[in-house]
């Protein structure tokens, strides 16, 4: 690490979060005084960014070699109130909790109390969404079956393609332009939509070249007063690289960067999408300009490691826009979701691995910064020595990279309607969610409680927390005469609560596509531009809304656990089971012993628990699969919980697996913490027996002991085990690699472990940032010991 | 039929790859450091296991050991075809000392190389050299347990002679078999630097050792012990150094056996 990184880096992890109000008051100040009559709502939002970054300060950190903030400053987050307003409780909270606090100065406090929140209380989108929702859509969300990704975030998830690499954004408004000529009037319903919205793109486009060319300005000022030569020279060059990009195509890895970073501060700053933007396949992208400088002798393999490790820096300057209430809860955390990929396959399907993904890999490793995050893509093409070199780092305990198979995420697309080169050029972004780069929107529209809805099942569709009829009446549980009963009044809730999700996540989007189109972003991703259509209106070449499942483990092990205790054996009636949940167990501490030790469990390979698995994933898949929404995208499944399983377990009593009232359900795919006795083979056999290849990604963490890689011989064992899960067509692995005494002593000791980061749950986390909650759960998984 | 008491899978320290370990029941040795004394009685036995749960401590029965078929077990190892093929991994047969039910063991590695699975033999050696005879051509590899070479010594710590041991690993040396030799280092046990030499010096007339293994003992078993109704005769606070275990890893490497620590 040169000295300049060392110092940039440094500064980036002290500098505190703030609450910025600068981009909340010049939208405020645009939207009451410089509407123009007649604007069409599109428009309207590309001049609301264009004002933004126009007047928006123009940051550069003293060393820096790629640059722009999204705030003013690093880690000075914005807000957008008109997709949700803080309250002056919210920025309190924000401002004094104990786990990632967001200081909040009096001016800021002052601007939302005079400013912003007299102008939007009430006008948000969310206020819109709210009021839009109906009485079972609010009872469900309320009694914790599913959470709303958009009720505080935009849908943006989604990630950049290669384009911004071909074209630059004069070539773009080009394109724009032949839209415009091709528009027919004479039969095309909605041309002249069509129009305003590529009028809307063409503003957006000009404004980021704007907001570029204020930086080369800002880049001149300083290159004058600068004293040190050597600097001074590069100020000027890097001024030159902002004229340059992105108003055209880039020539350089430089410029390559540059190019991404300022399209990266125009979507973020647009609006504040879900699992932000990245850059998606990195290595592949950057290769072809890396290879040609290194060749003609303009660039080194130390000074692109240099500009890499600025690059990382914006990254992990940004902390997510502060969220409240249960969308805070369902996403626990403050990173964004930057999921850099490396690896894969090249368009044409050969090994994309090239000496690129591996100077990516240590500059992975050499930063240690929870963002952006980053992953390999495993194709059964690419080397040993690309996988064994991504355990080593997984093995320092940092939880990255986390490790996806390619072939499986390849048919997963192709099987969703991608085409194949499409296909090859997507990978995962997010947590673990599949997508087809630059040319797919896949929306999140929130995670949905499995174990709950066989709590609601039990209850005869009302929740035993609040004694509310939540859901159908499926019947007594008494008169279950059979599993199969059970199971299909377990179906009949899934179906009900699905479709008053859906109801809700396709007004939501409609909400969404009449307020806030989103024409900067329509840029980026294909076909918006050549449709003349918005990104959040079906512009995307593929759309897609996925509903996250969670709590596999826990509804797994909660049905084997019926069968066999109320029907096959029988040890206990259904009703005395429910009254034992209801009770926490209490009074019933030996049917709890016997579920924990004598009950068979997902993640050991016992097909008297696993073949539940499978239903439960049949009864999911075809109660969502085959539904679509109004911007034509189809509904898909995935399962993953970033920290919503701790959420979605608080809103539970206990479980029929044993799980105590208030704990946390299972996390993604995997099993039951503590439940898998039978070492990480049969674990992810267990995990293999659902079709990966029909969901849009799955999470699976498994826990090593850092012993555990103590040599190559071992780090290879981990690569065939991370092989063989694939050969099985599973989606996805990450390793915590930590012990659990580490762990408790970090508990203990927070100010001695201040960079102990751990994998949570599909991103990684500072350990000291989670909840105890959260902690506690980290420190139950099962450390698997090779001994 | 056959006694196992014990199937691990991921055992990733018993041979090449990503392995699956069965157990068999039985040792005619009787080490005081021996990590597993359930393995050491022939027949299943009773013993009394206690699980926890919410401060509630459940005393129950436990049978180590179960009477199966071959076929059984096959179908277990079968489990991890895809790990082991992934891996170049294979099924590991380990004890006690899997050379006392001879001819189960000779029926399981049968079986697994119809199956097309490398096989390793976990062995203590003290068996009848015709039984070593026997299975020679169904296995792969031998994990060979060198303990102590001083006889006395040897007859002290694990109730046998190692006159016969060392003239099975001579046999199987003779009969071109690939072995991993596997030593237990137990301080003042056998880390002298007179049992380490003559280690090293009886190695050195063999052909085939294709590793050395250095297993550091670990306190690990007294309370096993106690379960089992067995004295435990190892004396506490008695472990290896790792500057110790790295001398004598050096010690082998410097007359050319590839050694690893732990397996």
């Amino acid at each position: 690490m040169t000295p300049r990184i060392k110092k940039l880096r440094e500064e980036s992890l002290n500098a505190i979060n703030r609450i910025s109000a600068e981009r909340a008051l010049l939208i405020t100040e645009f939207y009451k005084n410089h509407l123009g009559f007649g604007d069409s709502v599109t428009v309207q939002r590309a001049k609301a960014f264009r004002y933004i970054m126009e007047n928006k300060h123009v940051c550069i950190n003293d060393g820096e070699l790629i640059v722009g903030e999204r705030g003013p400053a690093p880690k000075a987050t914005p807000t957008y109130p008109e997709i949700t307003v803080h309250s002056l409780q919210d920025l309190d909270i924000l401002n004094t909790r104990e786990k990632v606090w967001f200081r909040v100065d009096d001016e800021t406090r002052k601007a939302y109390e005079k400013i912003i929140i007299p102008f939007w209380k009430g006008k948000s989108n969310r206020d819109r969404i709210m009021d839009a929702m109906s009485e079972e859509w609010h009872n469900a969300y309320n009694a914790g079956i599913y959470t709303e990704f958009m009720e505080q975030r935009a849908p943006g998830h989604t990630v950049a393609g290669d384009k911004i690499y071909h074209k630059g954004m004069l070539d773009i408004i080009d394109d724009i332009g032949d839209s415009i000529k091709s528009l027919d009037f004479l039969n095309d319903k909605k041309a002249f939509e069509k129009k305003e919205e590529l009028k809307a793109m063409k503003i957006a486009a000009e404004t980021i070249i704007l907001f570029a060319s204020r930086h080369s300005d800002k880049l001149e000022e300083l290159a004058i007063k600068e004293k040190d030569e050597a600097r001074k020279a590069e100020l000027l060059k890097m001024a030159q690289i902002c004229r340059n990009v992105p108003a055209n195509a880039p020539k350089t890895f430089h410029e390559a960067l540059q190019y991404y970073w300022f399209v990266h501060l125009g979507v973020v700053t647009e609006l504040n999408p879900w699992d932000s933007f990245n850059p998606g396949r990195l290595d592949r992208n950057l290769y072809p300009f890396y290879k040609r400088e290194v060749e003609a002798g303009t660039l080194t393999k130390e000074k692109a490691t240099e500009i890499l490790q600025s690059f990382w820096i914006k990254f992990n300057n940004h902390p997510a826009p502060p969220k409240v209430g249960v969308t805070a809860l369902e996403s626990n955390t403050y990173t964004d979701f930057s999921l850099i990929n490396v690896g894969g396959l090249l368009p044409d399907g050969s090994d994309a691995v090239n000496e690129l993904s591996f100077i990516i890999l240590d500059v992975i490793e050499e930063m240690r910064l929870l963002q952006p995050s980053s992953m390999v893509q495993l194709s059964r093409k690419n080397p040993d020595a690309f996988i064994d070199r991504a355990i080593k780092i997984v093995k320092t305990g940092f939880g990255q990279p986390s490790i996806f198979n390619t072939d499986a995420i390849i048919q997963e697309l192709t099987r969703q309607g991608k085409n194949i080169i499409d296909a090859r050029n997507g990978g995962a972004s997010g947590c673990v969610e599949t997508g087809a780069f630059g040319t797919e929107s896949y929306i999140l529209t929130g995670y949905f409680n499995l174990p709950k809805i066989l709590e609601v099942t039990l209850h005869n569709g009302i929740d035993p927390r609040t004694k509310k009829q939540i859901g159908l009446k499926t019947g007594d549980p008494a008169t279950f005469a059979s599993f199969n009963d059970l199971l299909n009044a377990f179906r009949k809730q899934v179906e009900y609560f699905i479709d008053v999700k859906i109801k809700g996540s396709n007004i939501i989007e409609s909400i969404f596509i009449n307020h806030v189109p989103t024409p900067f972003l329509s840029l980026i991703i294909d076909d918006c531009v050549a449709k003349g259509m918005d990104y959040i209106s079906g512009g995307a070449r593929y759309n897609t809304s996925y509903i996250q499942g969670v709590g596999m483990g826990t509804i797994t092990d909660s049905l084997t656990a019926l069968k066999k205790h109320v029907f096959d054996e029988p040890n206990i009636s259904l009703t005395d089971f429910v009254k034992a949940l209801e009770y926490n167990f209490e009074k019933f501490e030996d049917l709890r012993f016997q579920l924990v030790y004598k009950t068979p469990k997902y993640g050991n390979d016992d097909d008297n628990a696993d073949v539940h698995v499978k239903e439960v994933f049949e009864i999911y898949f075809n109660t969502i699969e085959g539904h679509t929404s109004p911007r034509g995208a189809n509904y898909r499944v995935n399962l993953l919980p970033t920290t919503c399983h701790v959420y979605f377990g608080s809103v539970m009593h206990a479980s029929p697996d044993g799980r105590l009232s208030g704990l946390p359900v299972s996390e993604g795919i995997s099993p039951v913490q503590g439940a898998d006795t039978n070492g990480p083979t049969a674990v992810i056999k267990s995990a293999a027996k659902i079709d990966h290849l029909r969901t849009g990604g799955t999470l699976l963490n498994q826990k090593f002991a850092p012993s555990f890689f103590k040599d190559d011989e071992a780090i290879r064992k981990v690569s065939q085990l991370v092989r063989s899960y694939f050969r099985m067509d599973g989606h996805h692995i990450q390793f915590n690699v930590v012990d659990a005494d580490t762990l408790r002593d970090a508990q203990k000791h927070p100010e001695n472990y201040r960079d102990l980061i751990v994998r949570v749950a599909g991103y990684s986390d500072y350990f000291n940032d989670l909840g105890e909650d959260l902690q506690n759960e980290i420190i139950v998984r099962t450390a698997h010991e090779g001994n | 039929m056959g006694v196992v008491f014990d199937i691990k899978r991921f055992a990733v320290h018993d041979g090449p790859g990503i392995r699956i370990t069965i157990f068999l029941k039985g040792c005619p040795l009787s080490c005081w450091w021996c990590h597993n004394p359930e393995s050491i009685s022939a027949a299943p036995q009773k013993v009394k296991k206690q699980l926890k749960l919410n401060g509630k401590v459940y005393t129950e029965e436990e049978t180590v050991g179960k009477e199966v078929g071959v076929s059984e077990v096959m179908q277990e190892v079968a489990r991890e075809r895809i790990v082991m093929e992934e891996s170049g991994g294979g099924v590991t047969f380990s004890g006690g000392e899997p050379m006392l039910q001879s001819d189960f063991l000779l029926d399981l590695l049968m079986a697994s190389k119809k199956e097309g699975y490398h096989t390793s033999v976990d062995t203590s050696g003290l068996a009848r050299q015709e039984d070593f005879e026997k299975i020679i051509p169904f296995t792969d590899l031998f994990l060979f347990d060198l303990k102590i070479m001083n006889e006395e010594l040897h007859k002290k710590y694990t109730g046998v002679s190692n006159r016969k041991i060392l003239d099975n690993l001579k046999f199987l040396s003779d009969n071109k078999k690939t072995i991993r030799i596997r030593i237990p280092v137990v301080k003042d046990v056998n880390d002298s630097e007179e049992n380490i030499s003559q280690t090293i010096f009886f190695l050195k007339t063999l052909k085939g050792i294709e590793q050395v293994d250095l297993l550091p003992y670990h306190h690990i078993g007294k309370s096993k012990y106690e379960r089992f109704g067995l004295k435990y005769k190892m004396p506490d606070q008695i472990e290896t150094s790792d500057e110790e275990i790295q001398a004598i890893k050096s010690k082998f490497e410097n007359e050319g056996f590839k050694t690893k620590i732990g397996g």
